[in-house]
């Protein structure tokens, strides 16, 4: 019986167009909308995976606004059972802070009798890229931690975590309670049944506030690049602009 | 004061993006100190020393036999204790990213992943990747020690004006045992590492999302086979397993320059364009005209690959006759 806690972050919708808030300290996703990112979901689906296996259980958490809960309410609708949500302002937190909000929460329901042997993260997340919040939390709460893993299997008191290296596959075995950064690609994320989703509207959110002041992130203002100006020759549309490639390619001196 | 760089290495020395990574150290003005973790070859000290590394500090031992992040991050924690650093830093791999934000918490120091650029050193200010690379956000590191990681590809790994002889110095590290309870138990044979070909080759057929899975590359590795050149990938493909880590292009990947590169299905965010940017043509095949790969791009056609690649081989093999 594995109880996984798997971590969320609400974040813009990167493949629309950006925009910078007025005063450029934040992204203005409003036209853009809102996700979490593709390693979070391959989290999520390995943490209902092991919850199902094992007899377990599920849960969500964010640190965000109260608009993360439309994030944890996904989480639930394809099979976490249970979501917490720490409101506050995620721009106003570092990656330690975030650690330390997350490290409490961990702590304090293991203190009403609800001990996390796994917690799952993203590698990294979508927005700040940080590449520390599991670390941290590993560090906050003493457990051991990987990251990059793509699959991971629980064998009695420990985890078998795998991850791509880049010379091919590695394997760690760690002793649960573990922290694991997941990155995506080694499970497909389900999609949400209609009963799932009716089932989550149902779901009480565990709602509160973190106790810590958050030290911050360091951020000085966002940039967006500038935008080169494009001198893009379109050759054609479709299957019909082979000739005028092959005759690109013949003048390039790549083809005869 | 100095800056301490762990140094990754291959079987060609030091790693590409561990020279670019000393190359970054360089232009913070203190003097460059490397870690180098496992075995130091000839090879590896004397390139250290064309990148004007002052001093390089050796660990090695039954600890960094197999990869443990935490023990490497001990490593990196008394390095940079002998060095006295105000700065520690690696380039922005898998490893990099990981011993960094270890050494982090080790240091009580902030930490910015997928550094670009410093904008200033005293207070250390640096501007950084976030948002998937579409966007740059000014970061400012309090506290004694700042820890970075370099972006992949952001800068050119370029040796010193004049080499160095640096001092060889082996590092005593207390690796206690709770700093291998994660370290890699096992790995499993990959596919053969061809990407020195990849860096290598005049054509690249480039494929990404766009082709659909491990069956969409037949045609695309056809037409790399009709120009003598051969297929690179982006991570969205390595990362599904379609395609094996050593195709990869990009930051986290090989940076290619090649007389002509043919992206297919390839969106073109800034971490792919990072290892493309150097081909001499680029030659993008994709769906959306508005697609950042097209936009960059000498010469596009607008359309599905599938449609316009098989169209393409079948000219260049009528044309062959
Ligand atoms: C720290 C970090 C490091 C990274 N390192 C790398 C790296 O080294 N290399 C890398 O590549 N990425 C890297 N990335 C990931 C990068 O941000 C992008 O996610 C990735 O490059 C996108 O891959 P893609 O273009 O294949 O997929 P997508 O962005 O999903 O693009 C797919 C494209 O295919 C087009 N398309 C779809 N169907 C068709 C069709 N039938 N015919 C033609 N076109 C079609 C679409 O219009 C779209 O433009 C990194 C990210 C981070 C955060
Ligand atoms: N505000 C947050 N709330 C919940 N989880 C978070 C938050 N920020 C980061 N995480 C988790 O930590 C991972 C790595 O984030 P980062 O270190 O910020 O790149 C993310 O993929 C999430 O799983």
């Amino acid at each position: 019986m594995t109880d996984v806690l798997v971590c969320l972050k609400r974040v813009p919708d990167a493949a629309g167009e950006i925009t910078l808030s007025g005063d450029s300290m934040s992204i203005d996703a409003r036209h853009v909308g809102y996700t979490v990112s593709a390693h979070e979901e391959a989290a999520v689906e390995l943490a209902v995976q092991i919850a199902d296996e094992t007899g377990g259980s599920a849960t969500a958490v964010s640190l965000g606004s109260g608009d993360a809960v439309e994030q944890l309410r996904n989480a639930l609708a394809v099979g976490c059972s249970a979501a917490v949500l720490l409101e506050a302002d995620a721009e106003a937190y570092g990656p330690a802070d975030v650690a330390e909000a997350l490290a409490a929460v961990v702590r304090d329901h293991a203190a009403n009798g609800t001990t996390y042997d796994l917690l799952l993260l993203g590698n990294d997340a979508a927005d700040s890229g940080d590449f520390q919040v599991p670390i941290r939390l590993a560090y906050a709460l003493d457990r051991p931690v990987v990251t990059g893993i793509s699959t991971v299997e629980i064998e009695g008191d420990h985890v078998t975590a795998r991850g791509r290296g880049t010379e091919g596959p590695e394997i760690y075995e760690v002793p649960l309670p573990a922290v694991v950064a997941v990155m995506e690609g080694g499970v497909s994320p389900r999609y949400p049944s209609i009963r799932g989703r009716m089932k989550a509207k149902k779901v009480k959110i565990d709602q509160s506030e973190p106790s810590l002041q958050p030290a911050g992130n360091g951020r000085i203002k966002l940039v967006l690049p500038p935008a080169a100006p494009s001198k893009v020759e379109i050759l054609g549309e479709g299957p019909e602009a082979a000739t005028a490639v092959v005759d690109l390619l013949v003048r390039l001196g790549v083809a005869r | 004061m100095s800056t301490l760089v762990l140094v990754e290495t291959d079987a060609d020395g030091v790693a590409e993006t561990s020279g670019e990574a000393l190359t970054f150290a360089r232009g913070l003005g203190d003097p460059v100190r490397a870690l180098v973790i496992g075995e130091l070859s000839e090879a590896v000290t004397s390139q250290l020393s064309d990148y004007g590394v002052e001093a390089v500090h050796h660990a090695n031992g039954p600890a960094f036999e197999t990869y443990a992040a935490a023990a490497w991050a001990a490593a990196v924690v008394a390095a940079a204790r002998e060095t006295d650093a105000g700065v520690v830093l690696a380039s922005g791999t898998p490893r990099g990213m990981e011993a960094m934000a270890h050494s982090a918490v080790r240091l009580g120091a902030s930490m910015a992943a997928n550094t670009v650029e410093a904008v200033s050193r005293h207070p250390m200010v640096v501007n950084r990747q976030v948002l998937g690379g579409s966007v740059l956000e000014q970061m400012q590191v309090d506290g004694d020690i700042a820890v970075l990681t370099v972006a992949g590809h952001a800068c050119e790994a370029v040796p010193a004006d004049a080499p160095t002889t640096p001092a060889i110095s082996t590092l005593e590290v207390e690796v206690p045992e709770s700093d291998l309870i994660a370290k890699v138990v096992r790995t499993e044979p990959g596919e053969p590492d061809e990407s020195g070909g990849l860096k290598a080759a005049r054509v690249v057929v480039g494929g990404g999302r766009g082709t659909g899975g491990p069956d969409g590359f037949g045609d695309l590795t056809e037409l790399a086979e009709l120009l003598g050149g051969v297929v690179g990938v982006t991570r969205v493909v390595t990362s599904l397993g379609w395609r094996p880590h050593a195709e990869q292009v990009g930051q986290t990947g090989s940076r290619i320059s090649p007389e002509l590169y043919i992206p297919c299905g390839i969106s073109g965010a800034i971490q792919h364009w990072a290892g493309c940017s150097s081909a001499k043509t680029i030659l993008a095949i994709n769906t959306e005209a508005d697609a950042p790969m097209v936009t960059k791009a000498h010469y596009a056609v607008i359309g599905d690959l599938h449609e316009v690649l098989p169209a393409i081989n079948e000219e260049l093999r009528r044309r062959r006759g």
